[in-house]
């Protein structure tokens, strides 16, 4: 047995020291890690952890009951979407007590609530500024100039794809196209589209945007990006406004925030050198129901 | 394009029409402008100008309220007690006499479609049954659905009852993407009008038949515009393709038999039935009948969104309707005729093309939304299909391989060819790897993000070509793969043939 101890012990002791003397530590090269365009994990942080409370507010407990009328009772997780929009709106962004607050409302697993907040890109699952400026940069954006908007955004801000400023009151955000490609380039601003931009209206909204939130005191802190989401009442009426469709600008406290839509002298979507179609009035039913008597 | 790919038969059939085409063009000059399934022969019969009282979307530039009386002032909901009385047959038959093609990109056949909801023994289902609008509407340089949404929204919502009718449907659920936040307002105005109204609900217009109709807003992805994932998506889940069969005329929504359909192709039914299959049918040519709404960006000089009849010459419809090309006709470069997914089409197509299916898939193209995004000879041509390669690299949902590596890959490489840093072989290394892509995904992004890259080099090799010798002038051979001078002598992993 010694025999065997002896020179066992003899060969580990001077290895042991050995190692002993040697660096305990070794470096190892780190690369920038690429990620997609969001981290899709959540940190716990001060400001987003499970142990902060959410619960949504009166009005907005009604309209999950409306809702959750939308779909068959027992698809009750089909309203995971709609209701995560309502946290959002409600609470800033989607933070983790959120989609925990509607995986309990919907009875549903979290992680398949967690699933499709990090799946969709609207859910926002940091905090962002008052005004989430996101301008397109897809091709037909780019072709009509989307890289001066972008620039001018970037100089009036000084920020650069994602981050939000000191003060909380932008965020900037490269996205992909946003469906008004006949109204490039554009920006959304929140809920609402500016459409038909160069660098100087950009730059001239941006500001106007920043007076408006200052004069008026909504400063990036305010709670909630919360739109006009169930405040209409369908009057039936008809609207006597021209349709510059996209939502109404308005004035308070001699801020001024320009109406969204085109920025441009167009209404919507038609030749800026004026119509090319529908220059009369359009005929009524009785005038074109068919000939056969099917009807 | 993604939005409606509509039957896996239909569209293994078309790309196995389209190999067939690209294979035999090769050897047969007799055979080259000419498919299986194209009319390209077929005289244009149906040249009749379109005039203004024969538009569907008269409100499309804002000229009344998007409310349900000016609506109604205009020809919405008139007589939809009527339509609704009549068989489903019947309706659907008018579909098929009208020769409505679905709106969203495929192409597919509506009435043809939308009999497959009323398969045999259909009335002892006790299921519920769904009609599904797609109006996540996302392809870059469409913005069509967004304009009948926020303007004509009764039109939508008629459609959906007309539709739903057609099918025999119990409710409609509109999915808008989910930025369309006026638009989504506007539209829930609209539902709750016709609610208000009586129009739908129980008893609908009076007729017997109840019908609802949900609006469910998308949150921003571009591929809940397949209609599978866009199912996933209404459920509650991630937008994420599934696998068909089962179609979801069998399995759809909540386990249902369900049918996705455009919001333009839903929108014009009513139309079609009031005014009557034929009149819908003597525009466009054959097989390709109708009016559709043309969005027309890029390098215009007024950009717009018109309706006019299919199977208008590209060139009448920029001249006409867009004040032309920036520049004059001349300084075209090239046209992507059906947002991005279409392969890109150079000026000397484009004198003569067409705007229909048939034509543009006879110029390897497609018609897709008819999303016409200009180019002029100021474009940076390889740029801007870069920039759809980032595009779907942003917006592919991660689950089949070929399409998430794929798109990364793509990219990837699209951005060395824009600064020419790359060999003249890997342009045909590149049309290979399109090539393993398309058809081996669940859904068609694989093939969206493969034909604009396949038509930018089957159109613009020389440009390529010629941006690469350039790099190499002023900043030496590339090494292939994007790889930095001497790399694999540090022991990193680099193509073989260097």
């Amino acid at each position: 047995m010694s025999s065997k101890l002896v020179p066992w012990t003899l060969r580990s002791g001077s290895s042991a020291l050995r190692s002993c003397a040697r660096q305990q530590r070794r470096s190892f090269q780190v690369s920038a890690a690429s990620r997609s365009s969001d981290l899709n994990v959540h940190r716990n942080t001060s400001y987003n952890n499970p142990s902060i409370p959410f619960q949504f507010n009166e009005q907005n407990e009604k309209l999950i009951q409306e809702v959750l009328s939308r779909y068959p009772s027992q698809y009750k997780k089909a309203a995971v979407m709609p209701l995560l929009d309502l946290g959002q709106r409600q609470h800033g962004f989607t933070s983790i007590s959120v989609m925990n607050e509607v995986a309990r409302i919907l009875e549903m697993p979290p992680m398949r609530v967690y699933e499709v907040a990090t799946f969709y890109t609207m859910y926002n699952r940091n905090p962002i500024g008052r005004f989430h400026v996101q301008c397109c940069t897809t091709t037909p954006c780019q072709l009509r100039g989307s890289d001066g908007v972008m620039k001018a955004i970037e100089e009036f801000t000084g920020l650069h794809h994602g981050e939000t400023t000191e003060d909380k009151m932008f965020t900037f955000s490269e996205v992909e196209c946003l469906g008004a490609c006949v109204n490039a380039p554009m920006v959304q601003i929140n809920d609402d589209y500016y459409e038909d931009l160069t660098p100087e209206t950009t730059t001239q909204l941006l500001t106007a945007l920043k007076q408006a939130a200052e004069k008026t005191g909504a400063g990036g802190h305010a709670p909630g990006l919360g739109g006009d989401a169930g405040k209409f009442e369908p009057s039936g009426k008809p609207t006597e406004r021209q349709m510059k469709l996209g939502g109404e600008g308005y004035t308070a406290q001699g801020a001024t925030i320009p109406a969204p839509g085109p920025l441009s002298n167009r209404i919507s979507c038609e030749n800026a050198k004026g119509k090319t179609t529908l220059l009369n009035d359009p005929p009524t039913a009785e005038q074109i129901l068919r000939q056969d008597g099917a009807l | 394009m993604l939005s409606a790919p509509s039957t896996t038969a239909t569209a293994l059939r078309s790309s196995a029409t389209r190999a067939l085409s690209i294979t035999t063009s090769h050897h047969n000059a007799a055979q080259q402008r000419r498919s299986m399934a194209t009319v390209q022969d077929a005289p244009a019969s149906h040249a009749k100008e379109l005039q203004d009282q024969d538009r569907i979307f008269t409100n499309l530039y804002g000229h009344h309220g998007a409310d349900i009386q000016s609506a109604m002032k205009y020809g919405d909901w008139y007589k939809t007690k009527e339509i609704l009385l009549k068989s489903h047959d019947w309706l659907i038959s008018e579909i098929k006499t009208s020769g409505l093609r679905g709106r969203g990109g495929a192409g597919f056949p509506s009435g043809m479609k939308w009999s497959f909801m009323n398969f045999k023994g259909w009335e002892n289902d006790t299921k519920p049954r769904y009609l599904v609008v797609n109006a996540d509407e996302g392809e870059p340089g469409t913005c069509k659905d967004r304009e009948i949404m926020r303007k004509d929204p009764h039109k939508l919502v008629e459609g959906c009852l007309v539709a739903g009718r057609m099918m025999n449907c119990t409710a409609a659920y509109i999915y808008i993407r989910g930025e369309f936040y006026h638009e989504a307002t506007v539209l829930q105005r609209a539902i709750q009008e016709a609610y208000k109204e009586g129009f739908l609900g129980k008893n609908a217009c009076g007729s017997g038949y109840d019908f609802d109709v949900f609006l469910h807003r998308g949150m921003g992805a571009y591929v809940c515009g397949e209609e599978t994932s866009l199912i996933e998506s209404l459920e509650g889940k991630p937008g994420k393709p599934r696998l068909k069969p089962p179609f979801p005329a069998a399995v759809g929504v909540f386990g249902c038999p369900s049918t996705v359909a455009n919001v333009e192709t839903v929108a014009v039914a009513p139309t079609i039935i009031r005014r009557g299959a034929n009149w819908f049918n003597q525009f466009g040519r054959e097989r390709n009948a109708g009016t559709k709404l043309f969005c027309i960006s890029g390098h215009v000089e007024h950009p717009v969104t018109v309706e006019e009849r299919m199977s208008i010459p590209l060139k009448e419809l920029i001249e006409k309707h867009a004040g032309g090309v920036r520049g004059g006709w001349d300084n075209l470069k090239a046209v992507i005729p059906g947002g991005s997914s279409t392969p890109i089409l150079p000026k000397k197509t484009c004198d003569e093309q067409l705007m229909d299916f048939d034509a543009l898939k006879d110029n390897q193209s497609g018609l897709g939304t008819a999303a016409v995004i200009v180019m002029d000879q100021s474009t940076d041509v390889v740029r801007a299909i870069s920039r759809l390669s980032k595009f779907y690299h942003h917006e592919s949902c991660g689950q089949c391989t070929p399409c998430r590596e794929g798109s990364k890959w793509t990219e990837q490489i699209m951005q060395r060819f824009e600064k020419g840093q790359a060999r003249e072989r890997e342009i045909d290394m590149m049309q290979e790897l399109t090539k393993q892509v398309e058809g081996h995904t669940i859904c068609a992004l694989g093939e969206a993000f493969a034909w604009p890259i396949q038509g930018l080099i089957r159109h613009f090799r020389p440009e390529l070509e010629a941006r690469i010798r350039d790099h190499e002038k002023r900043i030496g051979p590339s090494v292939a793969g994007g790889w930095k001078e001497g790399s694999e002598k540090l022991g990193m992993l680099i193509s073989p043939g260097q």
